[in-house]
């Protein structure tokens, strides 16, 4: 009998069954497996929204960092060619300055050679010129202190005149 | 073509033989009933020799094996819970006659006694006409009262049934709520336990069964027939009470959800689905002759399959984690030794088939679900151009 009761379905747990199966079919459906299917939904909506942005804010990010090399490389290409532009020229300057003080340099000497020459010159005329001053003013003393009598004078008349005589002969 | 009416002819062959079982078994016991089919009874004999020893050793008082089984996995009128308690519960019984009567199980005293023109006689409950508190046993069963008296007692059955519809509407309320209260935020806790499972079903049973389009109408009943078949799968694992009813087990519970497949499938079956069940496509006239009963009989083999499959395979594990406790009181009754010697296999050995039971449990509402699926999916396929 209880074998028996074992394939022979009950009237009574058939009749629960079937009420209880689909009120619990029915209150689920409405209040657990559709918020539910819908949250998982979303969220898979979301989930795949959010992957996408990122990828596309990873790409976005990768082409600005392409662009920011891209600047950066020909910001450095343009500050070498300044900085060789500025090198080259401060060397031109520098030459050009140190061309024009050497011409200075030798023009201020030459021209300072020929103010010493020149100096040099008045020099040397002014001591020839003090030199005969001196040997006159020498000569004149010697002469008066030879010719101070009256003797001495006429010795040396006579001298003077006999040499102009011999110079006549 | 006629690979796919092989294996219609196949499955229908296996339908068979698992219905041979089961008629055995009820013929067996049923000693009124007519028409058997003897080459099935040795199926069964050795359930029905242990049963059969029942009879013989209830009067000596001894251990009985199949008794003990089969009131396991069978139903009853109030829960027995150990020894001689036992939880009482409603009996609803209606007939023209007498009306609606609604009483408690224990005026039945444990099958002992008479109570309200009824009597509990071998778990059934028969119309007697003797008065209340006649000793059930020597009352007279009013045979045509019983055939007319419809029995929706709340029984041990009922009642897990009623706990496990309130269980999965506690759980799966709550998890719903916590998809509205934390929207679009990763799951938590019990959330986080079910969310798996609910994408597996969504995923790899409904989705890949019944395809992109349709599958979303069939989510709810899916859902709740995997999680109810699940929950009671493992509930009936549970030894103490709420668990241990045979739920699933029961051929009644199989049947409804049964049919309930069967009916969705049929609501939804469209032209192309009735198109091949009654006149297979390119197929000649004499063939469609043979092949229409085949395909007719093929459609109502799959659901009768999958009440089968599930009540067959709860049942037998039952019977066999059982069957290893039997053995220990079996062979105690010859010496105590002898009991604590196999109680120690015994043990084992149902450590192992509950861990078996276990992986059934889930495979079992995977199948029954997926199955569900396919035969849905075959229902509402669109015609491919082949």
């Amino acid at each position: 009998m209880l074998l028996a009761s074992l394939v022979e379905p009950s009237f009574g747990l058939i009749f629960w069954m079937t009420l209880t199966f689909l009120t619990v079919l029915f209150l689920l459906a409405k209040f657990a497996w559709k918020p539910i299917l819908n949250g998982l939904k979303e969220r898979e909506a979301s989930i795949a929204d959010a992957l996408n942005e990122a990828k596309r804010a990873r790409e976005e990010m990768a082409s600005l960092n392409a662009k920011n090399e891209e600047l950066m490389r020909a910001a450095r290409e343009e500050r070498e060619v300044l900085l060789k532009e500025a090198r080259d020229i401060r060397d031109k300057e520098i030459a050009e300055a140190k061309g024009k003080a050497k011409a200075e340099a030798d023009a201020l000497l030459s021209r300072a050679r020929i103010d010493i020459q020149n100096e040099k010159n008045a020099a040397i005329v002014e001591m020839k010129n003090q030199v005969a001053e001196l040997s006159i003013l020498v000569a004149e003393r010697i002469l008066r202190d030879k010719l101070d009598s009256s003797a001495a004078q006429q010795s040396l008349v006579d001298k003077v005149m006999a040499e102009a005589e011999t110079r006549k002969s | 073509m006629s690979l796919k009416s092989l294996l219609r002819l196949a499955s229908l062959m296996i339908g068979a033989l698992l219905m041979g079982p089961v008629s055995a078994q009820h013929e067996g016991h049923e000693h009124g009933h007519e028409g058997h089919d003897h080459a099935h009874e040795h199926a069964v004999e050795a359930v029905a020799v242990a049963h059969d020893a029942t009879h013989h050793e209830e009067a000596k008082g001894g251990f009985d094996a199949g008794q003990l089984i089969m009131g396991h996995i069978g139903d009853e009128h109030g829960w027995h819970l150990w020894g001689h308690t036992s939880l009482p519960l409603p009996i609803i019984l209606y007939n023209s006659e007498r009306g609606l009567s609604v009483f408690s199980s224990n005026r039945f005293d444990h099958g002992h006694k008479t109570y309200g023109g009824y009597a509990l006689h071998d778990g059934h409950i028969v119309a007697v006409d003797d008065p209340d508190g006649t000793d059930a046993h020597h009352a007279s069963i009013n045979e045509e009262l019983t055939q007319a008296t419809w029995d929706i007692s709340i029984t041990k059955n009922v009642m897990s049934l009623l706990v496990s519809a309130a269980l999965l509407l506690i759980i799966f309320i709550s998890v719903a709520k916590a998809y509205t209260r934390r929207a679009g935020q990763a799951p938590t806790g019990l959330q986080n336990l079910m969310e798996p499972i609910v994408l597996f079903v969504r995923d790899d049973v409904a989705k890949s069964a019944i395809g992109e389009k349709h599958f979303m109408r069939f989510m709810p009943y899916l859902l709740t027939a995997f999680f109810f078949i699940f929950l009671n799968n493992l509930l009936g694992l549970v030894p103490i009470f709420p668990g241990g009813a045979n739920l699933t087990g029961n051929i009644a519970v199989t049947l409804v959800l049964a049919l309930l497949t069967f009916i969705i499938v049929t609501v939804n079956g469209n032209k192309h689905y009735w198109h091949h069940i009654l006149a297979m496509p390119g197929v000649p006239g004499w063939v469609l002759a043979i092949l229409t009963p085949v395909e007719i009989l093929g459609m109502l083999l799959k659901p009768f399959v999958l009440m089968i499959r599930l009540f067959a395979n709860i049942t037998a594990g039952h019977i066999i984690a059982l069957s290893f406790f039997s053995l220990i009181f079996v062979f105690g009754e010859t010496s105590a030794g002898a009991g604590y010697g196999v109680a120690i296999g015994s043990w084992a050995f149902t450590v192992f088939m509950m861990c078996l039971e276990l992986l059934v449990a889930f495979i079992q509402a995977y199948v029954f679900t997926f199955l569900s699926a396919m035969y849905i999916g075959a229902a509402v396929e669109e015609p491919h151009h082949h």
